[in-house]
């Protein structure tokens, strides 16, 4: 497959149904370049693991998906598990029932906040900056250079990124699920009243394997989510750096509306 | 039967014909020279080779193959037929000056490690940028990105090179330098080479033929000789201000 395309048309269009008909027309071409990209890095999933030069390409990325963003993750799940144990523990404190705060803070992120506050953060750290990337490297032709040098940029830059985030994305989401719940005590016993124990009890009490497994999947998806739409931004990108600057922004917002939709979706199917 | 064969081909870009109705044609082992004013599709032109764009009408014809139609696969052995310099160097920001140049080696030869360090010594020296091996893109020169540009592109030792511009932004010394290069790997391995420039001493001095492009279309196609004789009023035009340049 070749990753470098033209526009669909080489002249403008004529009416104005035209042009809408043309929108219409490069968007279901977007949606097939991007399950396209998908599953051709899929396929090249092994090669990156086989290979020595794409394993520590890997790695790289592993650790610039994984590391580097922690800081940012710790910060916004701790301040989610201490926002929503504020919120739930003083209504629960109007019916006396604050030894539920654990149960309460810990059912919502491992279903739902935790892979969603990662899945924010990965967008808007990791998603932008891979957009950036490559859009850069779009405009500046070094894209094109591999293209000719047969060299695929979907193996060489598009697989290695995206299995980073599959691999890291449920990790994280864990992490922020462990961070959150800690952030969730810190506000139970300092603000609330609540004993620590107390608090861990309730919370393990609620934590079953189909919410942690159910959260992990959300997780795998929205890493699978911001990769894809990074890595199709990043290589549709074209007109300089104002195209970069576009490709990224768009990536940003594609993601956290994909995440939102699919965060629904997976509810919906798993818990109905 | 000519190895490139440029057909009428016509490319419009938002309705805009950049190319409109260029032909001409190249042997095996020769090397032409593409001039033309800025802006005109020269860059537009080579990518037309290899199918970074395809044409809105017309064919492009690489050794019998119409590379707009092709397969994908008679698509990937006319690539690995090709060496491509591009207008901006187009090296891997993360990747040191040899490690770039080593790429094309690395992931499509089965050459050892040995092979391969000695191959790109060798084209480092050619473009005069051994000192500067170890260094990474962003912390050499624009010229000196070029020219490692230019060693990546000639590495392979591919049957057709194209360069997009090999000596702008460099000074008259290394330019020589390149062109010199050019001719040899012309003359030696019988490499047929596309050079963009708008260098007319350079092209006149290297060029077997030198093709000038105006408005997408070709107005004059001759030997370096006929080319400066030429009554083309094109071509006097663009003789005349390149002369008055060097004046
Ligand atoms: N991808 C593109 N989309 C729209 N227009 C393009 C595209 N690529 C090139 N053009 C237009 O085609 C024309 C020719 O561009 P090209 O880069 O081939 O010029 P050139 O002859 O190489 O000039 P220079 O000597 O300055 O490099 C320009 O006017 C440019 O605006
Ligand atoms: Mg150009």
């Amino acid at each position: 497959m070749t990753v470098v395309r033209e526009p669909l048309w080489d002249d403008a269009p004529r009416t104005k149904m035209q042009g809408v008909v043309r929108h219409l027309a490069s968007f279901v071409s977007t949606l097939g370049f991007a399950a396209h990209l998908l599953t051709e890095s899929v396929a090249f999933f092994p090669s990156v693991l086989c290979r020595r030069q794409s394993r520590a390409e890997l790695v790289n990325q592993l650790y610039i998906t994984g590391i580097r963003t922690l800081p940012v993750v710790t910060v916004v799940s701790l301040f989610t598990g201490m926002i929503l144990a504020l919120q739930v523990g003083l209504e629960l404190r109007r019916f006396n029932q604050e030894i539920y705060l654990g149960a309460a803070v810990m059912i919502s992120l491992i279903r739902e906040m935790g892979p969603f506050s990662c899945g924010m953060c990965l967008a808007a750290c990791v998603g932008s900056s891979i957009a950036a990337e490559l859009g850069t490297m779009k405009v500046n032709d070094e894209v094109a250079a591999l293209e000719i040098m047969s060299i695929s940029p979907v193996r060489f830059l598009a697989s290695p990124r995206i299995l980073a985030l599959v691999l890291m994305a449920p990790l994280l989401g864990f992490f922020c699920c462990v961070v959150g719940t800690m952030g969730g005590g810190i506000v139970g016993v300092t603000q609330l009243g609540v004993y620590f124990e107390q608090y861990m009890a309730s919370a393990l009490s609620v934590a079953e394997t189909k919410d942690l497994f159910v959260g992990l999947l959300k997780s795998l998806m929205f890493g699978v989510i911001i990769g894809t739409v990074a890595v199709e931004e990043g290589f549709s990108t074209a007109l300089g750096a104002t195209g970069v600057g576009r490709s990224t922004q768009r990536s940003v917002i594609v993601s956290f509306l994909l995440i939102l939709m699919f965060g629904y979706m997976i509810t919906r199917v798993c818990y109905q | 039967m000519s190895l490139i064969a440029f057909e009428n081909v016509v490319k419009k870009f938002n309705g805009f014909p950049v190319l409109d109705g260029l032909s001409f044609s190249m042997e095996k082992g020769e090397v032409m020279a593409l001039v033309g004013p800025s802006g005109t599709g020269k860059s537009v032109t080579l990518k037309h080779l290899v199918r970074l764009l395809t044409p809105t009408s017309g064919r492009v014809v690489v050794d019998g193959v119409d590379v707009a139609s092709c397969s994908d696969r008679e698509l990937e052995k006319i690539r690995s037929r090709v060496g491509y310099l591009f207008q901006g160097g187009a090296l891997l920001a993360w990747m040191t000056v040899a490690e770039n140049v080593a790429l094309p080696l690395r992931e499509c030869t089965n050459l050892s490690q040995h092979e391969i360090d000695e191959k790109v010594a060798a084209a480092l020296a050619a473009v005069e940028l051994t000192a500067a091996a170890e260094k990474y893109p962003a912390e050499i020169s624009g010229g000196m990105q070029k020219r490692a540009g230019l060693a990546r592109a000639i590495v392979r030792e591919s049957d057709i090179v194209l360069y997009d511009e090999p000596t702008s932004g460099l000074d008259p010394v290394t330019s020589v330098t390149i062109n010199t290069l050019i001719r040899k790997l012309n003359r030696t391995l019988g490499i047929t080479s596309l050079v963009v420039t708008h260098d007319l001493s350079g092209a006149l001095a290297i060029a077997d033929r030198i093709l000038l492009i105006k408005n997408g279309k070709a107005v004059e196609c001759s030997t370096p000789a006929e080319f400066v004789k030429s009554t083309n009023p094109d071509a006097r035009e663009f003789l005349a201000a390149m002369k008055g340049e060097t004046i």
